[in-house]
């Protein structure tokens, strides 16, 4: 028999432990905004470049010939691939969740589900390769629209894709948690299926769609190889998805694989581009999970 | 097939394996495992077992919660980001990692060519020491064994004697550095390694496992966890003899899918690592590496070859169903096991 005191010792020996352990996640978070403000801070204490520029500017040529440092090339490329794969993803994912969620019988559903989770599996740098050669290929000689050999709607389409199982799989957690006694009422009023999924169980479940679009609005703008492979690397302000463009993730990837100088201004630029990218990421997730927490109350 | 799957990439297509880029990777899977599975599930365990009666505590505990859900949607580019800083370069304060501060597991020779075009290799300190020839000094043949060197000054005659001249140096003979580092080898900073990759990618999967693991252990329910506590159990004997077994389940399927994200992740070893040639295999913690989907990422990046029939698009589709058949595998494993171990406890 273990004396009371020995017990208790371990008890709160195993709690520090847990508990730094959880602390080790604060700290993750910390590192991030201290490291990517400071060094951004650095970035724009350099002679080449301005705030003001770079917030300003739309030229964003730091790699060759006269150096410009304006982001804002590069977050149009961002939210241009952003906007294609939502144009795909959200009504693919939806339908997908009020399909299973609604209309599927539980056998087909209990099939369906982890073949989604497993397709949300496949690594985007296949993904990215698939863009390339066969989803640009299939723009240009089925669909016969003139596009560059690296462009935004084929990678756009990819990420797309991509989202697909998230946007599904959160819309059919949100569509689930309406209670029954809604679609009860409504099928009690002489309302068809389709009456029933669409104008009573989807508003009702609209707060947890929006959180699950915005969480998938969040992974595409992060998303990285597939626009590193099959978008290209120029930089340029457009809303011609046939064009090639560079989106922020695109850039540091770039300047990764590149040749370029521990302490060189391209160097520290990708810190003033991550912490953009961070920070718009970041507002996104954290309105989706602020949303999806207040839904979450609300039927419980 | 096999040949593909061991040899290293080659300069033309029909010749390329992946043979580097898969040990790599399973090096980095192994280490990122070992470092996230047990920081998340700790984590996880007293986010839900430990919950504070205080709440200004319980409301501290929220906000780390919002955190972690806020973690697993940074995108893991940014992780790279952290990794090359944190890990890689230690933020630039103990030298780089071509050169590290701090070192042991390697030892430094300067290599010479001998009068009679033979390697020889002298000791050194380390990478950036230029070593003194002096007559008579000791010295090792490239097979590692102990020799005596002669050495001669720049316009002294040379010896006739062949076995002397293989041992002979000018005094102004130009070397290179080689290093021979054991598997022990262990520097700070970590450089462009092994074990930085893996930390880097424990933090991208981080979140992941934590919240799953939570997930596993709130469909434990709760009337077991009272009943343990009314045996008069501390909290971490239920949690050990009761919660964690029921969970385990559970908590395995979120572990196995979220370390097959890890393997499919090339964006934060990208930016880590760059992309590097790579003909070997990682010898130890240490080593550059390369990984599969950083190298289909190279392989996709090369122009199509015009001469031959396979182009190293058709190694980079190669290289992707490999990587697709060890992810389904890993994700099937993980979603039959959830299946059969679903049954409802309470």
């Amino acid at each position: 028999m273990r004396s009371l005191a020995w017990v208790r010792a371990r008890e709160w020996v195993i709690k520090s432990g847990l508990l730094g352990a959880t602390l080790f996640s604060i700290l993750i978070t910390a590192s991030i905004v201290f490291l990517l403000f400071g060094e951004t801070f650095r970035f724009f204490s350099l002679d080449e470049v301005s705030v003001s520029e770079f917030f300003t500017s739309t030229k964003w040529s730091p790699l060759l010939g006269e150096k410009s440092f304006g982001i804002w090339p590069l977050v149009s490329g961002t939210m241009l691939i952003a906007a294609i794969a939502m144009t795909v993803a959200l009504p693919l994912g939806l339908i997908t969740a009020i399909f299973l969620s609604e209309y599927a019988p539980r056998r087909l559903r209990a099939i369906l589900k982890p073949v989604l989770e497993i397709l949300a599996g496949v690594p985007t740098v296949v993904y990215g390769f698939f863009a390339l050669i066969f989803i640009t290929p299939f723009i240009r000689d089925v669909l016969g629209i003139e596009v560059d050999y690296f462009n935004a709607l084929s990678a756009g389409i990819a990420v797309g894709i991509l989202c697909i199982p998230t946007v599904s799989s959160l819309s059919e957690d949100a569509l689930q948690a309406v209670p029954l006694r809604l679609r009860e009422a409504a099928y009690g009023l002489g309302g068809t299926k389709f009456d029933v999924a669409v104008k009573v169980v989807v508003p009702a479940a609209l707060s947890g769609i929006i959180s699950a679009f915005l969480l998938a609005v969040a992974r595409a703008i992060g998303e990285t190889m597939i626009v590193a492979v099959a978008a290209g690397a120029t930089p340029k302000m457009t809303i011609d998805p046939r064009n090639q463009i560079q989106t922020m993730t695109g850039y540091i990837t770039q300047v990764a694989t590149g040749d370029v100088s521990n302490f060189g201004v391209e160097y520290y630029s990708i810190y003033a581009v991550g912490a953009m990218l961070f920070v718009m990421t970041l507002a996104v997730t954290l309105l989706g999970n602020l949303i999806r927490l207040r839904f979450q109350e609300a039927y419980e | 097939m096999s040949h593909f799957l061991s040899e290293s990439t080659k300069t033309t297509p029909a010749d390329a394996g992946i043979g580097p880029a898969l040990w790599g990777s399973i090096w980095i899977i192994v280490g990122c495992a070992i470092f996230a599975l047990p920081l998340g599930i700790a984590t996880a365990i007293f986010l839900e077992e430990f919950k504070p009666a205080n709440k200004v505590l319980l409301g501290l505990q929220g906000l780390i919660q919002l955190n972690i859900t806020n973690l697993a949607g940074v995108p893991s580019i940014v992780y790279g980001i952290l990794g090359l800083t944190a890990f890689a370069a230690m933020f630039g304060l103990l030298g780089s990692g071509k050169d590290p501060y701090i070192q042991f597991g390697a030892t430094y020779y300067h290599q010479y060519l001998t009068e009679a075009i033979e390697p020889v290799l002298v000791p050194v300190d380390g990478p950036s020491d230029e070593p003194e020839l002096i007559d008579g000094m000791a010295a090792y043949s490239s097979d590692y064994q102990p020799i005596t060197l002669k050495v001669v000054g720049p316009d002294e005659e040379l010896p006739t004697d062949p076995q002397v001249l293989r041992r002979t140096l000018r005094s102004d003979a130009v070397g290179g550095t080689i290093s021979d580092k054991a598997w022990y080898y262990f520097q700070l900073p970590f450089g462009r390694s092994v074990l930085a990759a893996s930390l880097t990618l424990m933090l991208v999967i981080l979140p992941v496992i934590i919240i799953s693991s939570q997930e596993a252990l709130r469909a434990v329910p709760p009337s077991l966890r009272a009943g343990a506590l009314g045996l008069g159990s501390t909290r971490w004997q239920v949690v050990r003899n009761v919660t964690l077994p029921a969970a385990i389940p559970g908590i395995m399927t979120g572990a196995i899918l979220s370390i097959s994200r890890a393997i499919g992740e090339a964006a934060p070893i990208v930016v880590l690592c760059g992309i590097v040639y790579i003909s070997r295999s990682p010898q130890h913690a240490m080593d550059l590496f390369s990984v599969l989907p950083v190298q289909i990422f190279y392989l996709t990046t090369q122009p199509p070859d015009a001469q031959s029939v396979i182009s190293f698009q058709n190694v980079a589709a190669a290289g992707s169903l490999v990587l697709l058949v060890v992810l389904l595998t890993f994700n099937t494993v993980a979603i039959v096991l959830r299946q059969i171990t679903q049954k409802p406890l309470s």
